[in-house]
């Protein structure tokens, strides 16, 4: 009866501390945008943001994003060569990446690469007292640090996104036309017949969600890796980081349901 | 800024502070003299960093009041806090400074986060600030390729940037040499009186302390057991200063008993 007890204890206080920390991380998001009101200088710093999770994770979402469109026309052209319908590979290629690849997949990447990064380093900005010397400057710490990375979250996430489609389209053309024998007049013709504008604001609207959410998650990890229950030091900062990363990706997909289920 | 010999700047008034069931702050008391150095003295463990980090609102204290300028800082009066930060800096133990920027960019932050004055201003400020600690040759260095004392300087120029009027010196001579202990006090005697703010220093060195500081207190189990200036401190009959003061003393009979072959005993009441 004891151990049932405690179970249920337990379970209760894990409970409480996850709609807890729900609460920390709106509130968190909440000053972040509120800050806004009293920084200075800030397009500089948003200049900065844009840098670190616009030109930094180029690379990355190219690469991924040519590796994603070849994969899928390769894919799609073997499915749709059952059904004699090759000239929808287009349509396929354009319509699994506008609606819900690019704005998942470059999500993650910008998470693997600028949300991380984030992480880590308010994470060690925190181990070394470097946001309290912030705060004891008079400056605002989250005005700072947290809201040009989430003002720069709102355009780069989009434009990154979009990206990521123009070149997973020229890699479902390269395979289709050029490795498949499509014709590439019919290749684009399908995309632009397939993509309407409603399915372009969802991408847009989703790219945007998604780095919201995970901009500010990742910054909510470092800035709080000093209150990490299972670490200290340079370890909280480790634990901090992979949190940050693990909780963006879940994130991004619930979101991606979410969204999808409220536009479709 | 007009030092005035009687004007308390910073007034505490029976601080509390405790973690779960460990008291470290329990009723300390004191007043802090404008244009003067006062320096908090105490063993590690006492709560010296505790003290100051309740007085530059880093930690809520739990009870108690802290006066700045003869105006309360109550917890919910945020244009005081405002008007507290503006007028005061805070040197960490660890110098706290941002390693992303360089010795210039550090230095103009305050100026360029707190204020609206144009850039040109912010980056001579910030130069005459480096130039007056004598690192201005490194205004383009990171910190990682400055040495500890230049860091520490480096640390001063960013806090005096803003001309506070008080400074609160969290043990600026943690893990230095002797040499080098001398030369921190020695720097922030000179830029006190270059500068004229107050300066409020916690530390366990003694005797550089004693040297450098106009009045000294002693914070032992959360209270202060002595305040005074550093002659009275010197001349002391309480035997939990004489216990501090005389620390090398003390090492000098353990060791006597030792080499005589007595049987060492730790001391644990120091843990404690």
């Amino acid at each position: 009866m004891a151990s049932i007890i405690g179970m249920v204890r337990l379970l209760g206080q894990h409970t409480v501390r996850i709609i807890s920390s729900f609460g920390d991380f709106a509130l968190f998001t909440g000053a972040s945008f509120r800050a806004v009101a009293g920084s200075r200088r800030l397009p500089r710093r948003i200049v900065r943001a844009v840098y670190e999770q616009g030109t930094l994770c180029l690379p990355v979402i190219l690469i991924v994003g040519a590796f994603t469109g070849l994969v899928l026309g390769l894919q799609g052209y073997y499915v749709l060569n059952r059904f004699g319908s090759e000239g929808l590979l287009g349509a396929l290629v354009s319509l699994s990446l506008v609606r819900e690849m690019g704005p998942v997949l470059a999500a993650l990447m910008l998470v693997g690469q600028a949300g991380s990064a984030l992480a880590a380093e308010l994470g060690i900005q925190r181990n070394s007292e470097q946001i309290t010397a912030l705060d004891t400057m008079g400056v605002s710490s989250h005005g700072y640090l947290v809201t040009p990375r989430l003002i720069a979250a709102l355009f780069v996430f989009p434009f990154q996104t979009a990206l990521f489609v123009a070149v997973g389209l020229w890699g479902g053309s390269l395979s289709g036309s050029l490795l498949l024998g499509v014709e590439s007049g019919v290749y684009w013709a399908s995309v632009e017949d397939a993509v309407r504008a409603a399915d372009v604001r969802e991408c847009f609207l989703k790219a945007a969600t998604f780095g919201l959410l995970t901009i500010s998650l990742c910054a909510y990890h470092g800035f709080h890796a000093h209150l990490c229950r299972t670490a200290t030091g340079a370890q909280a900062v480790s634990a901090s980081t992979t949190r940050a990363v693990v909780h963006s990706s879940i994130v991004i997909l619930v979101a991606d349901y979410v969204i999808t289920s409220f536009l479709v | 800024m007009e030092a005035n010999d009687s004007t308390p700047l910073l007034e505490v008034c029976d601080l509390h502070k405790q973690f779960g069931d460990h008291v470290v702050l329990d009723g300390v008391s004191l007043s802090v003299l404008q244009g003067k150095i006062f320096s908090v003295l105490g063993p590690s463990g006492a709560g010296k960093s505790v003290f100051l980090k309740c007085l530059a609102n880093i930690l809520p204290p739990d009870g108690g009041t802290v006066a700045f300028d003869g105006r309360l800082l109550a917890a919910g009066d945020s244009a005081a806090r405002r008007d507290f930060q503006s007028r005061t800096s805070f040197l960490f133990q660890n110098n706290a400074l941002f390693d992303s920027l360089t010795a210039l960019e550090n230095t103009s932050l305050p100026l360029e986060q707190t204020t609206d004055l144009p850039d040109r201003e912010i980056r001579e400020r910030s130069l005459r600030a480096l130039r007056e600690l004598d690192i201005e040759k490194f205004a383009g260095h990171h910190p990682a390729q400055l040495s500890g004392g230049m860091q520490k300087r480096l640390a001063l120029a960013r806090a005096i940037v803003t001309r506070p009027e008080l400074v609160f010196f969290d043990e600026p001579t943690a893990g230095l040499d002797p040499l080098r202990r001398n030369a921190v006090f020695a720097m922030i005697a000179k830029y006190q009186r270059q500068f004229g703010f107050t300066a409020l220093i916690v530390t366990h060195d003694v005797v550089e302390a004693l040297v450098a500081s106009d009045r000294v207190a002693l914070l032992d189990k959360g209270r202060i057991c002595f305040e005074g200036t550093s002659m009275e401190f010197s001349e002391s009959n309480l035997p939990v200063v004489g216990g501090f003061r005389d620390s090398a003393s003390e090492l000098r009979r353990s060791l006597e008993a030792i080499r005589s072959g007595e049987p060492f005993v730790y001391d644990e009441k120091i843990e404690s």
